[in-house]
Parts: C-alpha cells; structure tokens; sequence
C-alpha cells in the first residue's frame, strides 16, 4: 500500500493509506483524547471527544474513525474543537453521578483526567434531569453503576467481539438508554463467565471488580487465624504497574516483601501450584495419549471464565476438560491438608488467600467440589492485582522502596514452568517440558516451546514426542476459543493437547489487572510486555521444569504418592457441569 | 429492575410453529432480526421472554442482542395488552387539563406502569397521544370507548365498573 504525506498541526507526516487521523496524529506526537475508541473492537465514532478540523470539511471530525488522503490538512487543538469537547463532557457530566471522592478510579478515571486536561469547570450549565439507576451487585465478581456510565459501549464490545459472549449491551433509547442484560436482569443470573474484560475496559467507575479486601483485613487482624498468602504468577509482571513502575517490570520481591509487611503469617507463591498442576495434567495428558484413559484432545482449566464458557458454550465438551483443578485451588487444597498438618494447624484456622490477575477466580472459590481441606473452602478469598494495590497503599507501604524479598518455604519454591503460566501458551509450554520427558525418558536438549509463544490469538504446533507427532494449539480470548473449539468439533484437525486462557494474552491481561488507559492501550503492545517479564523470570530460575521442582519432590514423597494417585485425584481434581445459555428459569425466579 | 412481564406466559406449540417457520424462513438473510421480531409480535402479540429465547437459541445471537432491539423501537412490546386496553391521552389539551395525574394515579391504582399489563391480564395501561376528543380533556379510552373529564377520584368507580 502507498504512502500518504498530511499535515497535523501544520506538522508534515507520512504514514500508510488507511491510517485513521487519530493514529496518523500519535506517529507525530500528538495526542487526541478518546473516550470510546478501542483499537479493532470499538471503532464506532460515538463520544465525539476525538473531533478534529479537517480543511475542506464542513463539520467537526471524528478522527478515530475517519482516514487520511493525500494532502489533507487538520488541526486537533483549535479553539473550536476545544470548546466543542469541552461541551461535551459538560454534557456527559449532566447526566453522571460525578463521586470523584469516594469512586474506585478516582485518579485512574479517564473521565476525570480529560475533565482536568480541559480544564472543566463546575458550571453545571447543562444540568437538568437525571436518570438514576440501581447498582448490580449480583454477581461475585463486579459491580455495575450505570449512575457512572458515559455509554461508550468499550464494555459492550469487550464483551461481544473480544469474548464472543455479548452479555451486555445497549438497552432502550434516547435519554433512557443505558447498558444492561437481556430483559435488564441482574448480571449475576445471566450466562456472564465472570472474566471481567469488561472492566478493564471501562473508562470510569460503572464497572469494577467487587472488593473482597474488608474479608482479608477482617482475617488479619484475627489472632486465631494463620493467614497464608498466594501470588499468581502474573502478578509479579503487573503489580508495579500501581506504583509508577513502567509496564513490563517484574516485582516479585517487592510484592513478596510488601505482603510479609502486611502481617501474612505465611507469603507462599501460586506458582508451586503451578508446578503442582503440571504434575497433575502433564500426566493426564500422557495418559490419555498413551493408554486413552480420557477423550483427546485434553484441554487446560486453569482460567475459570474459559471453565465456564466451555461449560455454558461447549457442555459437550466438558469431559475434555482437565479434571486438574486450577493452581490456586490446588494451592489451597495443599495448604488445607498437607501444610496444615505439617504444621499441626486446624485447617478451619487456616485462611488462604489468592492474589489474582482474575476476576473470575473470585467465582471459582466458590465452585461445588473445591473444599478438599474437610469442609473448608480450597481458597477462602481471591483478590485481584488492583485490590492488592489499593491495599498496600491503605497500609502505607512505599512498595517502590521495598527491598527484594523471597517466598517462604515449601511452598514458596517453584520453577521457571511455573512462572509462565501467567502468560498464554505459558501451561501448554510448562506441560511439554514435562510431559515429553515423561513419555521419552530423556533430558530435552531445549526447553523452549517459542512456537507457542507470542500474542496471537490462536497458535498451533506439532510436536514428535517419542516418535508420536502431537498437534497442539493454544487459544486465548473467547471468542478465539470459540473459533477454535468449533474446529475441533467440526473434526478439521485432530488435536492431542489444547490450552486455553480466557483474556486475550492470557493471565498477564486479566480482569483483575491494573487499568491500561485507551491512549496506552490502542498503541503500545502491553501485553507482550506484560509477558515478557515472565519469560525473563523463567530464564533467569535455575530449575525451570516442574518436576524438577525438589518442594514438590517432597510433596509426592510424603503425601500425595504420585502423579494422578487416588490421594491426588480426591484433593487436586475438580468435576464440571452442564450450563445453559439463555436459562429462562434463573432470569425470572 | 428486570422488564420481564408478570404476565404468565400462554403461548401455543401452534405459535411456536409458526415462529420457527418464520425463523427457517427470513435466518439467512442479513438484518433478520428486525422482520422476525415483527412476525413474533404479529404472532404472540408482544414480545415476552419465553419468545426472546427461541429467537436467540435459534438465530445463536445473545438474547441481550435481542433485547436490545425490541427495547429500541417503539414498536415492540414487552408486555401484553390487557383485556381492557386503557389510553390516557396526553396530548396537548388534555396535558394542560391534568392528564399527567391521572395517568400516574392509574398506574398507581393498577399497581403497574405504563406500557405494562396487570398480572392477571385484565388491564394494559399506555399513554397516547390526541384521542380527538379535546373538548372532553383530561379523557382517555377503553377498549376503543372515550371517558371525558376525568378527575382522580373517579378513576377507581371507572375500573370497577369493568369485571
């Protein structure tokens, strides 16, 4: 494609033909608010907050969406176009809840940080009437304000094209319209998989995660609990991000050290859960290769909003699924049973609590089946990454000061394999390393599965495993889920070994992850910086396969016997069920 | 607050039928949605949830897709029409005549709002605009019938009258 040279700002540029004003503007520096743009799932022109003057044109626009030609002129900071965006956040405000003080994203809110830039004003000049709407607190891992939404449907698109779900969307019209369920039932009775795209998306306070913070303070500050702690693997490559760090940096140490300060009684790591969980499913796998003791091809069940998806979309492939709980639940369950025995703890006394790049782990704590430590749940709260933050900062720990710090032990120790879990075709990788090794008997010469590696939607590779060819692939988003479970069913190719993560680029872009503005996120490439920091982890850990891992050598040899035993089965294994999509019986009750 | 109707839900397989024929009929073609909502609402009248759902199931589009639609022209109903449809006028004349209150103390008395339908599906209570009938403001009309000169408290004597 040709080349086509404009002018911005009386600024020359040359870019690509089909480049919008808006990114031909970010090549030269200039930045443009937007509200509603998402770069390929929201290109919709709808806030008006991106209009530019354009020579020759007779109205103010909308640069996002609107292309560049030969020789065209625009200026993105003119007085009209000023006070034009200036009237219309004065109008968005009109009708907006406007609880800076008390609101979730206050000082991340990209409402309020336009306000700021342009100077906004408490006229109140358009204020009239106001539509007012319940909160929905139905569901266990969000809450949704609509007295906070500006409609820029960022989470209707989230959810419809980057999920393929379409949970929510545009109901009614005109002043009344507002972004609901079908039949505007709470969204804990819809068919919603708990992934929380939707809020990492939203540019304001409407959507945001529940917070479960008060349960772990409550816990903390109780002398009869013995408080253990459990980081997910992604975190350690996000958590910075909350405390000025640039995206991409790995803190596990400071994270480590933040939370000894907070007063957990054990800081133990997801990622020997991890470990744990290749033990379990790598032998699954080489099971159901070898002696076709379950259905191929096997699929992963780590992400739980991918769990209930399959659940709700593909019931008929449930049996699929990895009976392998997830490594925060196996965490937990070790810790209930084997730990607290160890320790000679009660495992009632025993509180675990998950840190989550998920959302939808906030679902899976409570799944039936998940409380093999007699009675008591596997994991007692799971907290996302941003949770943990505002917590840290409520504590007064100056987390960018912290020095670096280890995990305890045993079950603080884990491997490169582990690590790269928090990113996608991370498990698929950690399970070759050990299954090939299992099935050959040999040492591999590399350990480095690159070919399922990366952000791509959908990756497939074939692998000669003891002279067996295994075709795996690796999905991550819903709807590339989707896509991909439709090939399986459709017989096109035969699968031996699937993985997939709900978010798009795996854990790394959790629900639960710290909020990546739209002017960061429709530009740079956060994810596979995000992911990055995990593969510079692994490579950097002296063992780097699961098996390898000497604390849950140890595990095997005192406690669980071996990979797939019976103890094993009843305290690491799960069960799935049959959901409905549209289940008319749970929508009107 | 959820818009399902209190309404019990009467469709017929002989409804149904005909909806999936409809369906099979208009599937392939792009912007289905809006002509096969219009046949469903020909068919059952309004467009309640237990239809939404074999539309959505049928078309695999989310029933919020759905929902969305029927919420966004006007004519869709959610609700179905009472045995006794009640029209308040609100058009100008009645408007400055009061019509307003006596819409709101309608649906108070109904115990519904407006565009819904009792549960028992005796009444539907709707706005509408000039019934022609401006000499006899605030009015509105029953199945088809005109009430002038409306006051609140004749309001309940009105439906009473109706069994």
């Amino acid at each position: 494609m040709s080349d086509i040279t404009l002018k911005i700002n009386g600024v020359e540029v040359t870019v690509p033909q089909g480049t919008t004003v808006l990114e031909a503007a970010h090549k030269a520096n200039i930045d443009i608010p937007t509200l509603c743009f998402l770069k390929g799932i929201n290109e919709v022109g709808d806030c008006r907050m991106c209009v530019v003057e354009i020579k020759g044109a007779r109205t103010l626009m909308a640069s996002c969406v609107y292309p560049v030609s030969e020789g065209m002129e625009v200026w993105t900071n003119t007085q009209k176009v000023i006070e034009s965006r200036k009237k219309t956040l004065e109008l968005i405000l009109s009708n907006h809840d406007q609880k800076c003080l008390s609101c979730i994203r206050s000082g991340n809110c990209e409402l309020q940080a336009m306000c700021k830039d342009l100077g906004i004003e408490d006229s109140h000049f358009y204020d009239g009437e106001r539509v007012h709407y319940d909160l929905d607190d139905s569901s266990v891992h969000l809450i949704r304000d609509n007295n906070k939404c500006i409609l820029c449907r960022r989470c209707v698109a989230a959810c419809e094209v980057t999920q393929g779900i379409g949970i929510l969307g545009p109901n009614g019209r005109g002043f009344k319209a507002h972004i609901g369920c079908a039949y505007d039932v709470p969204l804990g009775d819809t068919a919603c998989v708990n992934c929380g795209q939707c809020i990492v998306v939203c540019p304001t306070g409407a959507l945001h995660e529940k917070d479960d913070s008060d349960k772990v303070e409550a816990a903390l500050a109780d002398p009869d609990k013995f408080v253990v702690v459990q980081t997910a693997p992604s975190t350690r490559a996000t958590i910075g991000e909350e405390f000025g760090f640039p995206i991409g940096t790995d803190c596990e140490g400071k994270m480590a050290a933040a939370l000894r300060r907070m007063g957990f009684n054990r800081v133990f790591d997801t990622d020997f859960g991890a470990d744990l969980t290749i033990m379990e499913e790598a032998n699954e796998f080489v099971e159901r290769l070898t002696k076709g003791t379950g259905p191929l091809p096997l699929i992963t069940s780590c992400s739980p909003g991918w769990v209930k998806f399959c659940e709700t979309y593909f019931p008929e492939m449930k049996d699929n699924l990895s009976s392998c709980k997830s490594p925060q639940q196996m965490f937990g369950a070790i810790c209930k049973t084997y730990y607290a025995k160890k320790m000679n703890i009660d495992p009632k006394k025993m509180f675990v609590v998950g840190i989550m790049p998920c959302t939808a782990k906030k679902f899976e704590i409570t799944r039936k089946g998940e409380d093999e430590g007699k009675g008591v749940p596997d994991c007692d709260v799971a907290l996302t990454t941003r949770e943990l933050a505002r917590m840290i900062k409520k504590a007064g720990i100056d987390f960018a000061r912290l020095p670096d710090e280890g995990f305890d032990d045993p079950l603080g120790e884990s491997t490169g394999a582990g690590v790269i879990f928090g990113a996608t075709g991370g498990v698929m990788e950690a399970a070759l390393r050990t299954a090939v090794e299992w099935v050959t008997g040999q040492p591999l010469e590399n350990i480095d599965f690159k070919e399922v590696r990366g952000m791509k939607g959908i990756k497939e590779a074939t692998y000669n495993v003891g002279g067996t060819d295994v075709n795996v692939a690796v999905a991550s988003g819903l709807a590339n889920a989707r896509e991909l479970m439709n090939r399986v069913k459709s017989g096109e190719k035969q699968y031996h070994f699937i993985e997939i993560m709900g978010c798009p680029g795996g854990c790394i872009n959790g629900g639960g992850q710290p909020m990546v503005p739209s002017h960061v996120r429709n530009f740079e490439d956060f994810r596979g910086m995000r992911a990055k920091a995990l593969y510079n982890n692994d490579k950097k850990k002296e063992i780097r396969k699961s098996h390898e891992n000497p604390s849950i050598k140890k595990l095997y040899e005192e406690f669980l016997e071996k990979p797939g035993s019976e103890k094993a089965h009843e305290i690491l294994h799960t069960h799935y069920v049959k959901r409905k999509i549209n289940d008319i019986n749970r929508m009107i009750k | 607050m959820s818009t399902i109707s209190t309404v019990p839900f009467n469709g017929t397989p002989k409804q149904e039928k005909e909806l999936l024929t409809v369906i099979k009929e208009l599937e392939d073609k792009p912007g289905c949605l809006v002509p096969i909502l219009q046949k469903a609402q020909d068919i059952y009248g309004y467009l309640p949830i237990e239809v939404q759902t074999i539309i959505s199931d049928k078309l695999h589009i989310p029933m919020e897709k759905v929902y969305g639609v029927s919420t966004f022209y006007s004519q869709f109903s959610l609700n179905p029409k009472g045995k006794y449809k009640i029209q308040v006028c609100l058009g100008t004349a009645c408007y400055v005549k009061s019509s307003g209150p006596i819409y709101e103390k309608l649906g108070e008395l109904l115990g519904i709002k407006g565009g819904e339908c009792t549960p028992d599906g005796k009444f539907s209570l709707e706005a509408c605009r000039c019934l022609g009938a401006c000499g006899l403001a605030p009015a509105m009309m029953i199945n088809g019938e005109v009430y002038g000169r409306l006051t609140l408290d004749k309001l309940q004597g009105i439906l009473d009258s109706f069994d």
